[in-house]
C-alpha cells in the first residue's frame, strides 16, 4: 500500500510538473542537456538584475530546479522596470558558453504570473568539487572564508573588485561585479575595505569565469 | 568579470550629443588661444582620464609620471581616473561634453575625437600649442626634455589629424599580431610561412578539427579546440577589406562597406565558423585563454595583449593545471597578398579638452606633452607590446637595451612581448589607419558586428545566403545609424536645417515646463512676501 501511494504521489507530481510547463518549455535538466548554440525555452524567476542599456538586460534567474544567466536579453527600459526580484518570465534564446559560463544569449522574454525568490544555499563544502558546477548561477552562500587578497580591477575604486578567499587551505576567486552592484552599495564599499586575514561570510551568484567566480552581493565580517 | 559592451550606448549618446550641439541650448566655449605666459602663481587642478590594459604596472607608470610632473610644476595637481575600456571613456566623455565637465586630458582614439568635435570648441586643436616657442614641443620654457614635432613618428602623428588640425598626439602605438601555437601547426604536418596567409590559416584550422572516436580532438586530446579565434572582429573586417583593396569608407565619411567583397568575406567566415574552426572573443572568450590551454592555434589580438600570450606569460587568466606547454610564434596578421602585407595601426592617443580658463588648458597641455618624454614613453611601452611614438625614445640606448634583453626573463623582458613590439617597429611602413569622421566609430562597430552575426548564425546552423546578407546589411545600417552620417564636413559646418517635428515639439514642451516652473516659483515668492 505504501509503495502504491508513493508511486501515485510521484506520478501526480510528475504530471503536475509537466502541466506547469507550457509546450516546448524545457526543464532545467533538459536545458543542461541541450547543446551549445541550440535554441532553448525556459520559464524561470528573476533574482537579480545586472544591467540594462540600449534595450538589453543582463539578469540572474533561478527556478526551483536550477539557475540561468541571461546575457543581454532584448528588453525595453519599461519592461526592465517590471522585472522585480521573483518575477516569473518565459525566456526564448540560444544556449551559449563564455569562458565556462553557460548562459542564454540573444533572448526575448515575456512576463508570466508567479513568483519565486531563491534562498542562498550554503555551498562552502562544494568549493573545489566537481559537483559545484551543477549549481552554476544559483544564489549561494560561502561561510567562514578567509580573505587573502582584494584588488580593484584597474587599481582604484570604480571597476570590478577581485577577491581571493580561502577555506580548508584552498584558495578561490570571487568578484564584485560592478555592473551588478554599482560602486555606492554596501557590498562594494565593504569588500573594498577588507584586509587579508579577515574572515567573512559571503552571498552571491555562482558565476563562472575560467572556473568558479561567484559574483558577490553581500559580505559579513565574522572576525 | 565585466565584458566589453559599450558600443551601442555610445551610438545613442553620440546621437544625443549631436542633438545637444544642434539646439545651441548650452553655454559654448570660445576658441582656445595660447596665453603669453604660464601663470605659476596660481594653482591648477586637472583631471586625466587614462586607460590601462588591466595591467597594474601601467597604473604605476601613470602614477609615477604624475608625481614627477607635479614635482616639476608644483602648482599643478593631476587627478588620475582609470579605465580599462576605451568605449567607457568614450561614453563618459560624450556625456560630459554636454555639461562642459569633460576631463582636461584624456586617452582616446581619433575615431572618438571625431565625435567629440561635434561639441563646439570642446577639443583643443594642438597645432598652435605644438608651435609655441615657449611651451610648445621642445619649447624653451619647459621644465622637461620634450621631443620636437619632427621627433614624433610622422605616421603616428598623421593619425591624429582631423579636419586639417591635430586634435591629439599619439601616446602609444600597437598593431595586431597572430600568436601561433607552432608546436601544433607542425604536428599537423605544416610549416609556418614567413608571412601568414588567410588560406593557410583556414586550411590548418580545418585540419585541426579531426577527432577520435570519443570526440576528442586529435591535435590536443581535449574536448575543446577552436583553432582560430579573433579578438577584435572590427579590425579583422577592416584589415581584410584593406588587403583586398575593397571599399570600407571614404575620407569624407562615405560608407562603402556594404559591397560584394564584404559579402564574400562573410561567406568564408561563416563557412569556417560552421565547422567550429573559427570563433571570436565575444562568442567564446579571450583568445589567450584558449591558446594557453592548448585549445587554439591562431590567436589574433593586439600586440598590447602580448603579456597574456604563451604558457610562460607573466599574466595568465587560467589555472595552472590547464596550461599546456608549446612553442609560440608572434606573426603578422594573415594576409591576402603576402608580398604586400598590410596591418592596422592602433593604440592610445591623448587629447586636451578646452576650458574657460586658458591657463588651465595650458597646464593640461604641459601634462599631455610630458607623456611624450622618454621616461614615460619607454616605461609604458615596455609594459606591453607597444612601441614608443617618438623617434627620440625609439632610438635611445635605454630602449635598445630593453629590446636586446628579450627573453632574459619572463616578466619585464618576456620574449613574446618584445617580439610583438618588434613586429610593429620593423613593419611600421606597412601599417594603415581608417578614415576618421563623425560616425567612423559606428562604422567600425558595424564592421565587427557583421562577423559576429555570421559566426553566430553559422554555429546555429542557420542559412547564410544572399537574402541573409541583404537583411544583415540593412540591420547594420539601421542599428548603427549609418544612413545618418553626414559626408563632406563636420556637423558644425553644415546647415543643420529645420528641426524635426518631434524635436521641435520636445523643445517647446521643455520651454513650457520651464516657464511653468518659473511662474510657480514667482508665485510662491509673491505669496511669501504677502
Amino acid at each position: 500500500m505504501k509503495k502504491f501511494i508513493a508511486v501515485l504521489l510521484t506520478l501526480t507530481m510528475a504530471f503536475s510538473g509537466c502541466a506547469a510547463l507550457a509546450e516546448g518549455v524545457m526543464t532545467h535538466a533538459e536545458y543542461v542537456a541541450a547543446a551549445i548554440d541550440t535554441e532553448v525555452v525556459v520559464e524561470t524567476y528573476v533574482q537579480a538584475k545586472q544591467s540594462w542599456w540600449e534595450n538589453k538586460a543582463t539578469v540572474y534567474c533561478q527556478s526551483e530546479d536550477g539557475a540561468y544567466f541571461l546575457y543581454e536579453m532584448a528588453c525595453s527600459e519599461e519592461d526592465y522596470a517590471k522585472l522585480e526580484q521573483g518575477t516569473k518570465i518565459r525566456v526564448t534564446g540560444y544556449k551559449a558558453e563564455w569562458a565556462g559560463e553557460v548562459e542564454i544569449v540573444d533572448a526575448t522574454f515575456e512576463i508570466l504570473e508567479g513568483s519565486y525568490i531563491a534562498q542562498a544555499q550554503d555551498m562552502t563544502a562544494l568549493l573545489g568539487t566537481d559537483e559545484l558546477i551543477a549549481h552554476q548561477n544559483e544564489f549561494a552562500a560561502f561561510k567562514g572564508m578567509t580573505i587573502e587578497k582584494v584588488e580593484y580591477k584597474n587599481g582604484q575604486p570604480g571597476d570590478d573588485i577581485y577577491v581571493t578567499a580561502s577555506v580548508g587551505g584552498q584558495s578561490y576567486n570571487f568578484c564584485v561585479e560592478v555592473y551588478l552592484t554599482g560602486t555606492e552599495t554596501d557590498v562594494y564599499k565593504a569588500v573594498g575595505e577588507l584586509k587579508p586575514g579577515d574572515v567573512v561570510d559571503m552571498e552571491g551568484y555562482l558565476y563562472w569565469y575560467e572556473g568558479v567566480n561567484p559574483h558577490i552581493t553581500s559580505v559579513t565580517l565574522v572576525k | 568579470m565585466s565584458r566589453g559592451r559599450t558600443a551601442l550606448l555610445a551610438v545613442a549618446l553620440a546621437a544625443c550629443l549631436a542633438l545637444l550641439s544642434g539646439c545651441h541650448g548650452r553655454k559654448e566655449l570660445g576658441a582656445f588661444a595660447v596665453p603669453d605666459a604660464f601663470d605659476t602663481t596660481r594653482r591648477h587642478e586637472i583631471t586625466f582620464w587614462a586607460k590601462n590594459d588591466t595591467n597594474m604596472t601601467q597604473v604605476a607608470i601613470y602614477e609615477e609620471a604624475i608625481a614627477s610632473f607635479e614635482s616639476l610644476y608644483p602648482n599643478i595637481d593631476v587627478n588620475l581616473r582609470l579605465y580599462t575600456d576605451y568605449g567607457k571613456i568614450y561614453n563618459d566623455v560624450i556625456t560630459n561634453i554636454s555639461t562642459n565637465t569633460t576631463p582636461n586630458v584624456c586617452i582616446t582614439y581619433p575615431d572618438h575625437i571625431a565625435t567629440y568635435l561635434t561639441g563646439t570648441n570642446s577639443v583643443v586643436p594642438l597645432d598652435a600649442l605644438f608651435a609655441d616657442a615657449q611651451y610648445g614641443l621642445a619649447g624653451s620654457a619647459l621644465r622637461f626634455d620634450s621631443p620636437g614635432q619632427e621627433e614624433i613618428v610622422p605616421q603616428f602623428l598623421q593619425e591624429c589629424m582631423l579636419e586639417g588640425s591635430h586634435y591629439a598626439m599619439p601616446f602609444m602605438r600597437s598593431t595586431e599580431a597572430c600568436y601561433v601555437n607552432k608546436t601544433y601547426v607542425e604536428a599537423l604536418g605544416y610549416t609556418l610561412p614567413d608571412v601568414l596567409t588567410w588560406d593557410f590559416i583556414w586550411e590548418v584550422s580545418e585540419a585541426a578539427m579531426a577527432k577520435d572516436a570519443e570526440g576528442n580532438f586529435l591535435i590536443n586530446g581535449q574536448k575543446v579546440m577552436i583553432p582560430f579565434i579573433y579578438k577584435s572582429t572590427d579590425n579583422m573586417m577592416i584589415q581584410m577589406l584593406r588587403q583586398k583593396q575593397a571599399g570600407y569608407a571614404g575620407e569624407d565619411g562615405e560608407i562603402q562597406i556594404f559591397n560584394d567583397t564584404t559579402k564574400a568575406l562573410l561567406y568564408t567566415v561563416a563557412g569556417h565558423a560552421g565547422t567550429g574552426a573559427f570563433s571570436t572573443f565575444k562568442i567564446s572568450s579571450y583568445p589567450a585563454n584558449f591558446l594557453n590551454a592548448g585549445q587554439c592555434i591562431f590567436a589574433v589580438d593586439s600586440t598590447a595583449g602580448a603579456t597574456w600570450m604563451g604558457c610562460d606569460a607573466p599574466l595568465i587568466d587560467i589555472s595552472e593545471e590547464k596550461l599546456v606547454d608549446f612553442d609560440i610564434e608572434v606573426m603578422m596578421v594573415p594576409q591576402f597578398d603576402p608580398e604586400h602585407p598590410q596591418m592596422i595601426s592602433q593604440g592610445p592617443s591623448v587629447c586636451v579638452f578646452n576650458k574657460e580658463d586658458p591657463q588651465e588648458v595650458l597646464a593640461s597641455w604641459l601634462f599631455a606633452q610630458y607623456l611624450l618624454t622618454d621616461d614615460v614613453q619607454i616605461a609604458y611601452a615596455s609594459t606591453e607590446g607597444y612601441v614608443p611614438v617618438t623617434t627620440q625614445a625609439q632610438q635611445s640606448e635605454r630602449y635598445a637595451d630593453y629590446l636586446r634583453r628579450s627573453g632574459e626573463d619572463n616578466d619585464a623582458h618576456y620574449s613574446v612581448k618584445i617580439d610583438a613590439s618588434r613586429l610593429l617597429l620593423e613593419h611600421t611602413d606597412k601599417t594603415f589607419v581608417t578614415p576618421v569622421f563623425n560616425g567612423s566609430a559606428s562604422l567600425r562597430n558595424a564592421a565587427g558586428q557583421m562577423i559576429e552575426e555570421v559566426t553566430k548564425s553559422a554555429r546555429r546552423k542557420k542559412t547564410v545566403d544572399e537574402a541573409y546578407m541583404q537583411a544583415l546589411f540593412a540591420d547594420m545600417t539601421a542599428l548603427y545609424r549609418l544612413d545618418q552620417i553626414e559626408t563632406g564636413g563636420s556637423a558644425e559646418e553644415e546647415d543643420l536645417g529645420a528641426l524635426p517635428a518631434a524635436s521641435a515639439a520636445l523643445l517647446i514642451t521643455l520651454a513650457a515646463v520651464w516657464c511653468a516652473m518659473g511662474a510657480y516659483v514667482l508665485a510662491q515668492a509673491i505669496r511669501k512676501k504677502k
